[in-house]
């Protein structure tokens, strides 16, 4: 069983070798990853807030249990079936979705999916400051806004970011859930590659590489906005665990 | 030393071909008393499950006549092992010596022939279009700007590519992440067609919810031969192997065998596929070989 290499410049009869095809395939991919990673970023920060406004009218009372509702129902369902739910049952209750491509129907679903766990990681972020914080800017005179702008969100952020890192290298990978609504993303380009040429554990191996380096890519990225935007004096994870 | 186990780990992954043993599959099994035989859960009619851990189909019926054959040569009876394989995993399973003789709906072609030997052809399937009824497609020209589905991890994807390169036909490929979903994908309308093996699609349109509402059009887009899969370089078992499929042939058993599960009521549903051998079939049978895809293209 010698594996042999050089499969990856045969011709895959449409006029292109598998090796760019693959570089086609990580490009979807990133694509996809990149795009609902956005999706999720703006929506869970969102919906993460939301949930933390203070309770005292009635609009932010909806808007939390609003917020809640949205976490419940995007972690509660798995993602593929969410991704089955978009392309398949959504367009059958509104036909005009039927238009929308396949690409931006998957990038939501992730997106949203990611975007509950998101949320939650925000609101723990937030609740885990203690409450004269938030009480000390009401008392300077700010905003819910402000408050947010200026106290909660610039401490919750530093405090939720090594989740938040696993949470993006997590959405990477769960993009392969994109292939079952036919992008032609790497997961997709393997299954058919080896079928097509017969040498499944040379493509399986070299795919494993591409999402393997990939992730630890955005493991960097994120590490080293970790490292930026620590504030000195602020206790870091790295700077207690001395320990070990 | 993690640089040393390394190097050890690659060069045993490298070396993976001296370990190997020579292939004598008749010694194995009269040695361990019993065969594995490798299945599909939904290769249409040529193999499938019936859940329970029974699979059934005209190629898992041709191998238990194999398998007959096999333990008069041994002298004993054997015990079958069913392991379900899928298309990813077949080859290597049989290789590794997992799986003895593969009974699925697996194509005889060059590149697989370095890698395992096959049976003489017993189905030849042809590569066709299901559409829906009303759509009044009726051939593969009449799909420019339509959106085609078929099956990832299928040959046909690689035929879509190339028909499409060769005649300048431009359509959009969707694909499903199995028969059923590009199946749903025709049903659905986000396809205006299907392309796939003939008994995949027939099989498909008998067990959906509207059979009337589908049809199975136009050309052959390609000719297929299935086998049966055994491992290379083990003449004694393929000559087994291919004695008793010239037996049936000779005897008329296996267009018997081929009528029972392709045109007749076949179980679970009791679904009739009404697939009648095509000439291409037929042609298999009168002249037995094991010639791969590529031989039937250069007709």
């Amino acid at each position: 069983m010698a594996l042999e290499w050089q499969v990856f410049l045969q011709d895959d009869g449409g006029g292109r070798t598998y090796l760019e095809w693959m570089f086609e395939a990580w490009g979807w991919t990133l694509s996809v990853a990149g795009s609902a990673w956005v999706v999720a970023m703006v929506s869970g920060c969102l919906m993460g807030v939301l949930r933390t406004l203070p309770q005292d009218t009635r609009l932010n009372r909806w808007l939390a249990r609003l917020a809640h509702g949205w976490v419940e129902l995007f972690r509660n369902i798995p993602v593929l079936v969410q991704i089955f739910l978009w392309y398949f049952v959504l367009p059958k209750i509104f036909p005009s979705m039927q238009q929308v491509p396949g690409f931006v129907l998957v990038v939501l679903g992730l997106g949203f999916f990611t975007s509950a766990r998101i949320a939650e990681m925000l609101r723990a972020g937030i609740q885990a400051m203690p409450r004269g914080q938030r009480y000390a800017a009401m008392a300077v005179g700010f905003t819910t806004w402000q408050t947010y702008r200026y106290v909660l969100l610039p401490i919750a952020f530093r405090t939720i970011w090594p989740p938040l890192t696993s949470e993006s290298m997590n959405l990477l990978k769960n993009s392969s859930v994109a292939f079952a609504v036919s992008i032609a993303e790497l997961t997709m380009y393997a299954m058919q590659v080896q079928e097509e040429t017969s040498r499944g554990i040379e493509v399986y191996v070299v795919v494993t590489a591409l999402y393997a380096v990939s992730a630890f890519s955005v493991n960097r990225v994120m590490a080293f906005f970790e490292r930026r935007l620590s504030i000195p004096g602020m206790v870091r994870a790295a700077d207690v665990g001395a320990g070990h | 030393m993690k640089k040393h186990f390394l190097t050890l780990a690659f060069t045993a992954l490298l070396a993976g071909s001296v370990f190997a043993e020579p292939n004598d599959t008749i010694a194995k099994v009269k040695a361990s008393g019993s065969i594995t035989m490798g299945v599909r859960d939904s290769s249409g009619a040529l193999s499938y499950t019936l859940g329970d851990g029974k699979y059934v189909g005209f190629h898992v019926e041709i191998c238990q006549n194999i398998i007959a054959n096999l333990e008069k040569a041994v002298g004993k009876k054997l015990e079958v092992k069913y392991t379900p394989v899928t298309s990813q995993n077949r080859i290597p399973l049989t290789e590794n010596g997992t799986v003895d003789i593969e009974c699925g709906s697996t194509t005889n072609n060059e590149a697989r022939q370095k890698q395992v030997a096959f049976a003489f052809t017993t189905y030849v399937e042809e590569v066709r279009i299901a559409v829906r009824a009303n759509s009044g497609i009726s051939a593969i020209g009449q799909l420019n700007g339509k959106n085609v589905a078929t099956t990832t991890g299928t040959t046909s994807v690689q035929l879509l590519r190339k028909n499409e390169r060769a005649t300048g036909v431009d359509f959009k490929e969707v694909f499903g992440k199995d028969h059923a979903d590009s199946f749903l994908l025709l049903e659905s309308g986000r396809a205006d067609a299907f392309v796939m093996d003939g008994q995949i699609l027939a099989g498909n349109i008998a067990n959906s919810k509207a059979p009337a509402d589908f049809k199975i059009v136009g050309e052959v887009l390609n000719v297929e031969p299935i086998a049966i899969m055994l491992r290379k370089d083990d003449p004694a078992f393929k000559k087994l192997a291919d004695d008793t499929i010239a037996g049936l042939a000779k005897s008329g058993e296996l267009a018997k065998l081929y009528d029972k599960w392709f045109v007749q009521a076949i179980p679970p549903k009791n679904i009739k596929l009404g697939l009648v051998a095509s000439e291409a079939t037929k042609g298999a049978w009168a002249n037995l070989n094991d010639k791969p895809v590529e031989a039937y293209a250069k007709k």
